[in-house]
């Protein structure tokens, strides 16, 4: 039982190798254009709403521990607290979901979001960007809807898995023997977490010092 | 360190919460020193200071919510080599960039 575990754990491992060299590729991606458009990606960060990433950054960090707990309570087999911490997890989850949606909504409003007609910086939200960054601007949000949508994309595939586990423990198929389920699934949300502890200073905190135009 | 078959420590949750706590001062941390300009004193401060504290804080999840620091040396080799392959998609794309000259290139928003 043991080994079957370990090799359990291993598989998963591997397979969150394979999830760094996917998002590896985006994070190499923001620093290409990053060192390409310093000034439009200063701009396009100072577009975002700090108070609303830094609130999910302290929700994820919340749910990490709040699965960390449902792993420790998976392991000692009580099943009442390991579905309570279970849930807290998801709620949280949802949560970030739910504040998410509410920062892509602003930004599609405010005629933001870089594809689709969407694009007309000069119609609302950025009567600050000078005209020859507009372009610039529009590669930073590129990079910004593709990594914090292939983020959200995770959380929801997160929030599936936990529903799962949720329902599993309710019907007491984990004991203080059997959880590599409710393990593997916390390296997951723990990685998906670690994701975002790069990208909330990358996207949102490069222009947080940014105080308008010019003068940089 | 793994002492004994699933090298957990018998009370683990003193040290979510402590990892908790840092996890939170390092992110108002990071919040804080974000609204200086570093760059007047040195052009990339501001992003050093930012990946230094976002290691940090990745570190003290894979090492202890991950439970990295008991697990069998196996998988702590994996993790380490995942590391690894990252830093070198990064590094030597990155070298491929510069070494070429002409990168960035001066005008575009300098």
């Amino acid at each position: 039982m043991e080994q079957q575990k370990e090799a359990g754990m291993i598989g998963m491992w591997i397979f969150l190798l394979t999830e760094i060299m996917f998002f590896g590729g985006l994070f190499l991606a923001y620093t290409i254009y990053r060192t390409t458009y310093p000034l439009g990606f200063l701009h396009g960060s100072h577009l975002l709403n700090v108070p609303l990433g830094g609130t999910n950054t302290v929700v994820l960090i919340v749910s990490s521990l709040t699965m960390a707990m449902a792993v420790y309570y998976s392991q000692l087999g009580e099943r009442k607290k390991l579905v309570f911490y279970l849930v807290l997890t998801l709620l949280l989850g949802l949560v970030f979901l739910v504040i998410k949606y509410f920062e892509y909504a602003a930004k599609i409003s405010d005629h933001l979001f870089p594809a689709m007609g969407f694009y007309n910086p000069s119609a609302t939200g950025a009567h600050s960007v000078p005209a020859e960054l507009q372009q610039p601007v529009r590669v930073f949000l590129w990079i910004y809807f593709a990594m914090t949508g292939l983020h959200a994309l995770h959380m929801i595939v997160g929030a599936g898995i936990l529903i799962t586990l949720i329902i599993l423990a309710q019907r007491g198929r984990f004991t203080k023997d059997y959880n590599s389920p409710v393990e593997i699934s916390g390296l997951y949300w723990h990685f998906v977490d670690i994701v975002w502890i790069f990208l909330f200073p990358l996207l949102y905190l490069t222009g947080f010092h940014f105080t308008g135009s010019g003068g940089h | 360190m793994a002492d004994h078959s699933s090298g957990h420590p018998a009370n683990p949750i003193k040290y979510y919460i402590g990892v908790f706590l840092l996890l939170m001062a390092l992110t108002a941390l990071t919040i804080f020193v974000a609204q200086f300009n570093l760059e007047k004193t040195w052009g990339p401060l501001n992003v050093i200071v930012a990946l230094t504290i976002a290691v940090i804080k990745a570190t003290a999840v894979v090492l202890i919510f991950m439970h990295v620091r008991w697990s069998s040396r196996l998988t702590q080799v994996i993790v380490v080599s995942g590391v690894f392959w990252l830093f070198i998609l990064l590094a030597f794309t990155m070298s491929d960039y510069w070494s070429r000259g002409g990168w960035p290139k001066p005008g575009l928003g300098q």
